[in-house]
């Protein structure tokens, strides 16, 4: 433990470096930024960092992209609440009670509660990593595909109720989203499936990002379009900062949200397949469960906000874990760092800890650091955010139409794209506005690879035995709390039947 | 940054050898380097190794932009080259699956014969892999033994099937006369973790996936697929030594689309020599067990492309194209 | 249209789709069933997820028949005339942008499509319209170009061309 004191000062003291700390203000301030605009994400905010990389030491080229990393995180909380649109898949689940809480004039409030809670889980996640980063790393190891499907289906239990009341359609767009999610190449058999007009476009599958900004960019501005006639103005907000300060009395609707979505996210975070996109979809899926008020869900609760965001940042933290222990990328992002750290002559690892301390521990100590910098900026610049709001509507809508378009091409380099965009986008708004849920086709596309590959996966290596799952303590202890998680409403709803019965009779 | 030195280098480069400049061709806009697998596998971090090292010594007047074009085992990536014929704007960086791909998916219609060879950076090689915890494995013979009284119950972890490691691990099926289960991950550094987490049995890395690991004594290499034993593993023996006749290396090489203007050509040629011969990628070569003794490029490099696919057919024949997809 | 008459069209549309992508995973031959020792075949998921589609589907159009959802006793107009206009000027100005970065690039589309919308739809005076209409394309090129080295979209080659022209200065001043 003392060792861990003194090696945490040293990397403190090291964030404290004029140039250190000067790169984490530049980190935060370029992630935020990148992070807000629709479809640019971290992996985007990397291509700026590889120049500075040959300018600076390794120590200061890390911090700034852990920086960078952290902002985007938050950024795309922003872009979700002030525009409905998710950033990255990482801030879906911001979207559900973030943007109907713009639409009711608590923009404001949802920025706060966002930022608080990222700062809450970013800084939980991080006092983990630095007690216990060693034993995570070989419980990371002991995840295999049995593990991976198992914690996918404990995602989806999660989500239940997260649909519509039109159960025959909420079926249809949870199915929709995975079978999707199976166009282009299957890694398992190598072979090309559901390749529409044998486009060899489609060979690359339909990426998340598309589907996204698809249904909530284009859509929803369809559909805003509709209900507001293109006339009016969004719901503008005076900002003050007595209204800043009181919105900080909030916290107490959300708190419990947030030290869910904190534990959560990191052990989340750590596993390397998973990463932050399910955990913060299953943190808002059981902030909803357990909420003693779920049906307020969805239509502007606070605490959903702060679930997903909780989770996130501190996912992101957590998936540092597996790059630097295990030099395994988790995401775009950790990859192309794995990248630059060769080219700085640094290998990640499982000696990492020992062949480079300073490096390591600069990076952790910058971590602590650059949550404070982050919340502070993001505070400070809520009321400009709001500005956005109280744009005129025939000026933000082609801003946020040609972002979408942009956005989309930046992810993947094609027009193709960008054309299924526009189609998911029209098609998504007719359906819409049949009573369609749209959410779970867009929680399904993200977890449905990782659903179906980890499956087959497991399924290969046990021979097709299904029993496999049940075998491996995990694995089943995620399938038992998955099927925990599952029957709890109908328990619940039971258990309410049977306490009104007596007194209706 | 470096702006004003470089202004101030251009400008007078600018004023002295305008003519000189005219004369020789130049990217006149960004490149793209096509990249035919994922984020974070070997190929990807060697391209984006050499795009920085491009912009660390400034070889370029235009960026070079990594783009990855994984889809189909690379089909993506090279239906893509194919169809950017004649532009001198575009260059990938290859493996395996240039050969595999267009044979397995034979409606691909791409010939990568007709692409435009620029330079071969290195040949990866291959090794067997199992994790330190096996002490009953110690050499090729006890692990051929364990594999035939394990079975199917063997699990091989692997990139996709119809990657160079599925040819590999078909190869060794066909040696030894076992049927092992082939399981594919998305990446080599997936399937390293897999191997240290005891979730496959064995696998047939590239050095670099599984450095860190041998390093920290989680995993063990049992033989190499090289004609000689490399500087880094000298402990560990070649299939040859112990008279088992598989040879199978990974060619890194980059090319351009096919009818590329020689006077392009001939540009990147230099470049890629020039990064070639670079202090930084050969301290990158013999860290990561890569050969790389001298660049191949031109007709060599298309002669060499040339006899891979003819071998790379007869290999698929060999093993058959079921045993590499699966099904 | 009525909302009725589009949930039953929808109905159909979506069943329809689902038997489509059964029919597209049978047709490439893919296994839909379970492989022996393996599991899972490659088409096992796609297959078996759209007929769970098509079920859905046909459980909408059902309901449909017997009136059980607001949507299929709904006689309202499924969408305006209002609304149609101005979701459809939207929708028409997305693809025609999408057409004209093919052809003219990304910057010169930007130019047409801002102006459209800012001035031609919004109203809005001159000074708001030049300064976005140049504004959003020096933005664009400075975060997506510069930033973010991304390569968009410059159209057919003689607009190429043009645009090197000034893509061209940046790097004769700035590097």
């Amino acid at each position: 433990m003392d060792v861990i004191f003194v090696s945490l000062g040293a990397g403190l003291l090291q964030a404290f470096e004029p140039l250190n700390l000067f790169m984490i203000f530049a980190g935060c301030l370029a992630g935020l930024f990148v992070g807000c605009m629709p479809g640019l994400g971290s992996v985007n905010g990397v291509a700026i960092l590889l120049p500075i990389t040959f300018l600076v030491p390794p120590t200061a080229a890390i911090i700034f992209l852990a920086a960078l990393y952290y902002g985007a995180m938050y950024g795309g909380a922003i872009s979700s609440i002030t525009l409905g649109i998710p950033g990255a898949s990482t801030a879906v689940a911001t979207v559900f009670d973030g943007r109907p809480m713009a639409q009711q004039g608590k923009a404001d409030k949802a920025l706060m509660a966002a930022a608080v809670a990222s700062f809450i889980g970013g800084t939980v996640s991080v006092i983990l990593f630095t007690l216990f980063a060693p034993p995570l790393a070989a419980f990371a190891l002991k995840f295999g595909p049995q593990e991976e499907f198992a914690l996918m289906v404990l995602a989806f239990a999660t989500f239940i109720g997260l649909g519509g009341d039109d159960i025959p359609k909420t079926i249809f767009s949870i199915l929709l989203g995975l079978v999707l999610a199976a166009v282009g190449f299957d890694i398992i058999s190598g072979q090309p499936r559901l390749i529409f007009f044998d486009m060899v476009e489609f060979q690359r599958g339909i990426g998340f990002l598309v589907l996204a900004i698809g249904i909530y960019g284009i859509g929803e501005m369809l559909w805003t379009l509709e209900s507001t006639n293109g006339q009016i103005a969004m719901h503008k907000v005076k900002v003050t900062w007595a209204r800043i300060k009181a919105n900080f009395g909030d916290i107490k609707y959300y708190i419990n949200s947030t030290w869910l979505g904190s534990f959560l996210g990191f052990f989340v975070g750590t596993l390397p397949a998973a990463g932050a996109t399910p955990a913060s979809l299953m943190s808002y899926g059981l902030s909803k469960t357990f909420s003693k008020n779920p049906d307020s869900y969805g239509k502007g609760n606070i605490a959903g906000v702060a679930a997903p965001e909780a989770a996130n940042n501190a996912a992101s933290t957590g998936s540092m874990l597996p790059m630097i222990t295990l030099g395994i990328p988790g995401s775009p992002t950790t990859a192309i760092l794995l990248g630059g750290m060769v080219i700085w002559g640094l290998r990640p690892g499982p000696l990492l800890f020992t062949e480079s301390p300073d490096f390591v521990w600069g990076l952790i100590g910058s971590m602590y650091v650059a949550n404070f910098v982050t919340v502070l900026l993001n505070i400070a610049m809520i009321p400009l955010f709001i500005r956005v709001l109280a744009m005129p509507f025939s000026i933000l809508t082609p801003i946020i139409f040609v972002l979408c378009v942009l956005g989309v091409y930046a992810t993947t380099d094609r027009m193709f794209d960008t054309w299924i965009m526009l189609l998911i986008g029209v098609v998504g708004y007719l359906m819409r506005k049949l009573n369609y849920p749209v959410a779970p086709a867009v929680l399904a596309i993200v977890l449905g690879p990782l659903a179906e590959r980890s499956m087959r996966q497991s399924l290969i290596g046990s021979q097709g035995d299904v029993m496999t799952f049940f075998e491996r303590p995990i694995s089943l202890t995620c399938l038992i709390l998955a099927f925990a998680l599952m029957s709890y409403p109908l328990v619940l709803k039971y258990m309410r039947k049977r306490k009104s019965a007596p007194e209706a009779g | 940054m470096t702006t004003l030195k470089t202004l101030v280098a251009s400008a007078a480069a600018l004023a002295l050898t305008a003519p000189a400049a005219l004369a020789e061709w130049q990217p006149r806009k960004p490149v793209e380097f096509i990249i035919m697998a994922g984020t974070g596998g070997g190929a990807d971090q060697i391209a984006r190794l050499l795009q920085g090292l491009i912009e660390k010594k400034d070889l370029s007047p235009r960026p070079f932009i990594p783009i990855n074009k994984p889809g189909g085992s690379g089909a993506e990536a090279l239906r893509y080259m194919q169809d950017k014929a004649g532009d001198n704007h575009t260059v990938m960086m290859t493996l395996n699956s240039f050969y595999t791909t267009p044979i397995i998916q034979e409606d691909l219609g791409v010939d990568v014969t007709q692409f435009t060879p620029i330079g071969l950076m290195a040949m990866d090689t291959f090794l067997l892999w199992v994790n330190t915890d096996r002490e009953d494995i110690t050499d090729l013979d006890s692990y051929v033994e364990t594999v035939k009284a394990a079975g199917l119950d063997w699990k091989v972890g692997g990139t996709g099937s119809g990657q160079e490691d599925s040819v590999l691990t078909a190869m060794m099926e066909a040696a030894f006369d076992y049927d092992v289960t082939y399981i594919p991950f998305p990446g080599g550094g997936t399937v390293a973790k897999n191997l240290v987490g005891n979730q496959i049995d064995s696998t047939v890395n590239n050095p670099s996936e599984q450095m860190e690991f041998f390093r920290a004594g989680n995993s063990k290499p049992l033989v190499q697929f090289t004609g000689e034993r490399m500087a880094a593993f000298p402990d560990t023996p070649t299939a040859k030594e112990l008279g088992v006749d598989i040879e199978y290396y990974m060619q890194r090489s980059v090319n351009g689309p096919p009818g590329m203007d020689p006077e392009a050509v001939e540009w990147y040629t230099n470049l890629f020599q020039e990064l070639f011969d670079s202090q930084e990628w050969q301290d990158f070569c013999t860290s990561d067990g890569l050969t790389c003794e001298a660049m191949m490029k031109g007709d060599d490099l298309a002669n060499f492309h040339a006899t891979q696919k003819d071998a790379h057919v007869k290999l698929i024949e060999q093993v058959g194209a079921d045993a590499i997809t699966g099904e | 249209m009525t909302v009725r008459t589009a949930e039953l069209l929808m109905g159909i549309a979506t069943l329809l789709v689902s038997l489509g992508l059964m029919l597209n995973v049978y047709l490439d031959g893919l296994t839909i069933g379970w492989v022996e020792g393996r599991g899972p075949g490659a088409g096992m998921w796609p297959f078996w997820l759209s007929l769970g589609m098509a079920l859905a589907a046909l459980a909408t159009i059902v309901r449909w028949f017997m009136g059980a959802t607001p949507e299929s006793r709904s006689t309202d107009p499924y969408i305006s005339p209002e609304t149609m206009f101005i979701v459809g000027v939207s929708v028409v100005a997305l693809f025609t942008f999408l057409v004209l970065m093919t052809i003219i690039g990304t910057y010169l589309a930007l130019i047409v499509f801002m102006f459209f919308y800012v001035r031609v739809i919004g109203r809005h005076g001159w000074a708001m319209t030049t300064a976005l209409v140049i504004g959003t394309p020096i933005f664009v090129y400075l975060l997506f170009e510069v930033a973010l080295t991304k390569y968009l979209p410059k159209g057919w080659p003689i607009f190429e061309e043009g645009f090197l022209v000034i893509d061209n200065l940046r790097y004769e001043w700035f590097y």
